[in-house]
């Protein structure tokens, strides 16, 4: 399929819905091991790129200048480490497919393993230390390998989304070493991470909106 | 069953909360040109002087604009409810308090925060603004003595914000009041003990559950579950079991001299601080350490939790002096 600036707002439109409607679990999912604010802050950062994508000329504008402009939003309206994390993640996606009018389903997973990355690089974390990269990077590397085997993007994108939910199921055996939760130590064990838990709600609401 | 706050939009009791510290602190405090959350001292920064931000999370007032004056911090950027703030804020507040001779960034070690922070950073840069971090890191119960690095920031900030914004206001260099602040984190020392909840003006839901006879001893200042849970004790078993942590890693020898800050977490009324102050005396006088000053009272709070944490100042003669020098910030007031 090709997308354009129509499909990527639609996409930030569904996942504002998604994770809205999953505020409440995500917050408490954080009150066990966090501040309790993870689906407060969630929410507030897609909303924001909602009302911010909502009053785009979609025609005029390509989709790495979406990306910056949901990149800034979400920041500027959240803070936390989600914002900084997301905001990474939006702008690194917008660079990997500069110049681009429309996307072909190769440049939306390319797209999707910047995202990744820039999660990643910018919370400096590996896989295995409770965070939603336990999510992230299993999700992109099911993409990645989908698309190489010659996948539909939706086929792409339901293994992204299997292997993140297994990622964000698996952070329950962890001990946190990264965020707030790493200063708990092993009582960290047998609760799932809030960021991975939000990050297959996010990926969920792609694959929805894109298949 | 939601929590009672006299609130009237959770989603608008930040912005409403500094519209009312600044309507009741004119003389002390302005926010920056077209940036709300950014609240920067009337009286503070000027040429030549390291402008000193600070900033983080709210919910913890007084804690961080009420350090915001001459002679203490020069500006705050203020984040949501234990929520960093975002880049652009603490970009416009070292904007703002730059005199051409650096910007230090104070703030407590938590990930949001140090994202933000060090993006802002590299914004300021480009602007040709430099600016330094020094991270505090007080919290005994949140990480081995070995690995201090990774500690919270909690109650003490306001002895490290003191020291290092009394540098500034002595118009030492960047590096000078870098090494300040440093060594002023490095002798701090904060135990905490949660008895209840604190709930966000968002969701207000108490945000843990705690039984009715216990307590959580090293509960951090949003709520994150501490070291341990154990049976509510007296005053004096818990200040001591408190202190005993300190003092382990402080290491006091006889003849030295301490400040001390006993914080309430928000609730916990002063005639309990006040309780918990005497015998915080009573084991200093016992091992020869003497108070040369002592703060009492809601200085670092998480929101309506009920609880208290005592901090001790280890000081030395520079930072003594750096403790004394006068400061006029809205909320504290010394010299």
């Amino acid at each position: 399929m090709t997308i354009d600036t129509a499909d990527l707002k639609r996409m930030f439109d569904t996942i504002a819905v998604a994770i809205e409607a999953d505020k409440d679990r995500l917050c408490q999912l954080d009150g066990v091991i966090g501040d309790a604010d993870h689906g407060i802050a969630m929410a507030l950062g897609f909303n924001a790129v909602r009302d911010a994508l909502a009053s785009l000329d979609l025609a005029a504008t390509e989709p790495t200048a979406l990306l910056n402009t949901a990149a800034k939003s979400f920041l500027n309206a959240v803070g936390a480490s989600s914002g900084p994390l997301y905001a990474t993640a939006f702008m690194r996606g917008g660079a990997a497919v500069k110049g681009k009018a429309t996307l072909a389903d190769a440049d939306f997973i390319a797209l999707f393993q910047a995202m990744a990355q820039g999660i990643k690089d910018r919370g400096k974390a590996e896989p295995g230390e409770k965070t939603m990269v336990d999510a992230w990077q299993p999700a992109a590397e099911a993409a990645a390998a989908a698309s190489a085997a010659g996948k539909t993007l939706a086929q792409c994108l339901e293994a992204a989304l299997a292997a993140a939910e297994r990622g964000a199921e698996a952070t329950k055996d962890m001990i946190a070493a990264k965020g707030r939760s790493s200063r708990l130590g092993e009582r960290s064990l047998g609760h799932i991470d809030p960021g991975g838990a939000s990050a297959v709600t996010v990926i969920g609401a792609i694959r929805k909106s894109l298949s | 069953m939601q929590t009672k706050k006299i609130i009237n939009d959770g989603n608008r009791a930040v912005d409403e909360m500094l519209e009312g510290i600044l309507a009741a602190h004119p003389r002390h405090l302005r926010s920056a040109d077209g940036s709300p959350r950014s609240i920067i001292a009337r009286d503070g920064p000027r040429p030549g002087k390291v402008g000193l931000v600070i900033g983080g999370g709210s919910g913890h007032e007084p804690t961080f604009l009420g350090f915001v004056g001459k002679g203490l911090a020069d500006a705050a950027a203020i984040g949501n409810v234990f929520a960093s703030p975002p880049p652009d804020p603490i970009l416009e507040c070292a904007k703002a308090v730059s005199g051409g001779a650096g910007v230090l960034f104070m703030y407590g070690n938590y990930a949001g925060d140090v994202m933000n922070f060090d993006m802002a950073a590299e914004m300021a840069a480009m602007d040709d603004i430099e600016a330094r971090t020094v991270l505090t890191t007080d919290d005994v119960a949140s990480a081995p003595r070995d690995q201090r690095q990774k500690r919270r920031g909690v109650a003490g900030n306001f002895f490290i914000f003191k020291a290092a914004g009394a540098a500034c206001d002595r118009m030492l260099s960047l590096d000078e009041v870098e090494r300040i602040a440093r060594k002023a984190n490095d002798h701090t020392f904060t135990m905490g003990v949660a008895l209840s909840a604190c709930s966000l003006p968002q969701t207000r839901r108490p945000n843990f559950e705690i039984g009715a006879d216990e307590m959580e001893i090293g509960m951090g200042i949003h709520g994150e579950p501490g070291i341990a849970r154990g049976k509510l004790g007296t005053a004096d078993a818990i200040t001591d079991e408190m202190l005993d942590k300190i003092f382990a890693e402080m290491a006091p020898k006889r003849g030295d001299k301490v400040a001390v800050l006993v914080n309430s977490l928000g609730s916990t009324p002063l005639m309990e601080l006040y309780i918990m102050n005497r015998r915080v005396k009573q084991r200093l006088d016992d091992i020869g350490v003497s108070t040369h000053a002592t703060w009492v009272g809601n200085y670092c709070t998480s929101l309506e939790m009920a609880g208290a944490s005592v901090t001790l100042f280890h000081l030395d003669e520079e930072l003594q002096t750096m403790l004394d020098h006068p400061c006029d910030c809205a909320m504290f007031r010394a010299g």
